[in-house]
């Protein structure tokens, strides 16, 4: 491939450490001369973004993890000191804690696309499936670091969450006594949760190797979900990705320092600054606003086994779209039909979220339920029967077809002028 | 479900030890009307005197029940607070009485207190507290403003945001401070409890704390309820968020220098891409390279 030339050790250090490890090409193939498609829009940048966060979240928690207590009776305390004594302690928490928020709707937005354009098909099972495994550590890890300032919301958090795995039939009590490392959610369970919390973020650089691994090979997917021909059809990962990318890392940082700076407790629950009681329940245990959707299918079904059960299925279901999608054109501007269903899904998803903050009553309960079920169903049945049913779009024959008659639109009437 | 049943018969349990109770079966507090701080906004900063005269309440009020354990005498001469001198907040000090010890002879004693000396609690502990006030425990002040609030709900939330409101505690403060009122006359109050309009459930427990003229101002700043609560509430988020000055003045540099920088990047990429999306010539070139 002329384009995109591969590395030419220039340097007589470079050409020696070349022949024992050649780590400076694997970087210009993976990063500089990697050809990505020329038509991605900027939807394509929120994996830059989770890098991004993945990288603020794990450096500011590092330094949190020097002026943290895991004890029961000195955390709250001990992130109170980070806030008040420890030089910008405020910032590096308030950047941690709303990096979360953003970490997830950083997520969120990327499955969006994945899910829209049709990234999941074949030949991006694994890189899929990868995704959901990162997002299930992502979940995991959320949930312990909720938990270690030890105020009101993250105690009874963790005494609702690992309550939940009480309902695996006859053994289900005997592991909740052994998640908490005792009768109940004491210190041993805040020094476990403080242990994983710092493993976990590591395992999920590790997958994330594995995603950034996957998707070199299988090539990104585009907005046409037509696969690049030619040359033509794409463009080199620097400087076209690189500086497209580190603008929209810069956009997002507008939104992420307007909360850390202006609003940094708008997404935190007031009763988290209350130290932990466990003799005193809150009124209401809401769950963080990114594990709402899932909390309403919980709460949704009136049993509880089946209840975790749905909770569960809701997020594993993701690893088994590219099976459940029978269609095979990817993207969902080529779908008229899938793309309609796929809105009232992301509308759906969104009410849930909105229904698992309220309280759990009356009609509430009946949106839930119905909401629940649309869920469900657009990954059993819509999916399936749509792709067999549906009639699609003509794909163009490549990208830079597309791209030029997108441009020739656009261009129409600065030439006419 | 039932582990949601269990869930909800502890927070009755809970709730039914304390005045909490009532919260269960009375009517929707009213909502906390949302007052002018100077610390609002994106340039908000505090207002050195009020927090003195917030600080003034809490001596002479507060403090008979309600502990502030997380501040230090030394946070009432640090920037962005009270404004006072540190030999101001080593005199405040010294009119308290802290534990200290052991001592040479292992025994605990009191002295009075220094300028490193966190305030000390008014009573040795909560079982003490909650033995003198009826069985009820006042909550330590320290993060209070930011523990309490009030729920907008939707679509508020989302002006919220864009407005930058963030003031929900002490809005609740001052409400509460003015919020006692005669109750309504099917409204049975429980014993030992006070009709206020903005508490959860309406019947709390501390008794009306302030009353026009209580506490002497010497600014000239009117003694009423209504300014007492202003005051108290504002000195109280500061002792919640003492480094809120200081998060301001750097959010508006972050937020000039991101906003210089992500022009610049948007300019870079716009000519970067230039070749690739408006110059099929030079693009040829590209790919024939």
């Amino acid at each position: 491939m002329s384009g995109h030339a591969t590395y030419q050790p220039q340097s007589g250090f470079m050409k020696w450490l070349e022949r024992r490890l050649p780590i400076a090409s694997l970087v210009y193939s993976s990063f500089i001369a990697y050809p990505t498609p020329r038509n991605l829009n900027y939807w394509w940048t929120f994996g830059g973004i989770l890098t991004f966060m993945l990288g603020v979240q794990m450096i500011t928690g590092i330094v949190l993890a020097m002026h943290y207590t895991p004890n029961v009776d000195l955390a709250f305390n001990s992130v109170e000191s980070i806030m008040r004594d420890v030089n910008y302690g405020w910032l590096l928490r308030y950047i941690h804690a709303s990096g979360a928020s953003f970490f997830f709707l950083a997520v969120y937005i990327h499955m969006a696309r994945g899910m829209y354009y049709g990234s999941y098909k074949e030949p991006r099972e694994v890189l899929w499936i990868l995704g959901v495994i990162l997002f299930l550590l992502m979940i995991a890890t959320g949930f312990m670091g909720y938990v270690l300032p030890w105020g009101q919301m993250s105690f009874w958090a963790a005494t609702v969450i690992t309550n939940l795995f009480s309902a695996i039939p006859g053994v289900g009590d005997p592991i909740v006594t052994w998640l908490w490392g005792g009768f109940a959610v004491g210190n041993p369970t805040l020094n476990r949760f403080f242990s994983l919390h710092y493993l976990l973020p590591f395992v999920i650089a590790g997958v994330v190797g594995l995603h950034i691994w996957a998707l070199h090979v299988a090539g990104q997917n585009n907005p046409t979900g037509v696969e690049p021909k030619t040359e033509k059809d794409t463009v080199a990962f620097t400087p076209y990705a690189t500086v497209k990318d580190a603008f929209f890392v810069g956009v997002f940082c507008l939104v992420y320092a307007w909360v850390v700076f202006y609003l940094p407790n708008y997404l935190m629950a007031t009763d988290n600054y209350i130290p932990a009681n466990p003799g005193q329940t809150p009124t209401h245990i809401v769950p963080e606003w990114y594990y709402l959707p899932f909390y309403a299918i919980l709460r949704a079904i009136p049993n509880k086994l089946a209840g975790v059960c749905a909770l569960g299925l809701s997020i594993l279901v993701l690893a088994f779209l590219p099976w459940l999608d029978t269609s095979r054109v990817r993207s969902a501007n080529y779908r008229p039909l899938y793309r309609q269903f796929l809105f009232l899904f992301f509308a759906a998803v969104i009410g849930l979220g909105y229904l698992g903050s309220q309280e759990p009553s009356g009609g509430y309960v009946i949106a839930a339920r119905i909401l629940a079920v649309y869920y469900f169903a657009f990954f059993f049945i819509i999916l399936p029967v749509l792709g067999l049913v549906e009639t699609t779009k003509p794909l163009p024959n490549s990208i830079s077809e597309s791209v030029l008659a997108k441009n020739k639109g656009a261009t129409a009437p600065a030439s006419g002028a | 479900m039932n582990f949601h049943r269990s869930i909800l018969t502890l927070a009755v349990a809970a709730s039914l030890s304390g005045l909490g109770a009532w919260s269960a079966s009375a009517q929707e507090a009213d909502a906390p009307p949302r007052q002018t701080w100077s610390f609002h906004g994106p340039f908000g900063t505090y207002d050195p005197a009020q927090l003195q005269r917030g600080f003034k309440i809490y001596r002479e009020v507060c403090s008979t029940c309600h502990s502030l354990k997380l501040l230090s005498f030394r946070n009432l001469a640090e920037p962005g607070g009270p404004g006072f001198t540190e030999a101001q907040a080593g005199a405040i000090a010294a009119t308290f009485q802290v534990t200290a010890g052991p001592n040479d002879e292992g025994q605990m004693f009191q002295r009075p207190g220094q300028i490193a000396d966190y305030f000390p609690p008014p009573f040795a502990n909560d079982q003490a507290a909650r033995a003198a006030l009826g069985g009820k425990l006042p909550p330590d002040m320290s993060t209070l403003a930011k523990a309490r609030g009030f729920e907008a709900g939707f679509p508020y939330f989302i002006f919220d945001f864009f407005t930058m409101y963030q003031e929900a505690g002490p809005d609740y403060i001052h409400a509460i401070i003015t919020g006692y009122t005669d109750p309504p006359k099917d409204f049975v109050l429980p014993p030992g409890g006070q009709y206020n309009k903005y508490f959860p459930g309406n019947a709390i427990g501390m008794p009306k704390p302030l009353n026009d003229g209580q506490v002497e101002y010497t600014d000239g700043t009117p003694t009423t309820v209504d300014q007492y609560g202003r005051d108290v509430a504002a000195f109280l988020m500061w002792a919640a968020e003492p480094t809120l000055n200081a998060r301001h003045r750097l959010g508006f540099q972050v937020m000039i220098f991101l906003l210089a920088f992500t022009v610049l990047l948007y300019l870079t990429k716009k000519k970067v891409w230039h070749y690739v999306l408006h110059d099929p010539e030079l693009e040829k070139q590209r790919t024939s390279a």
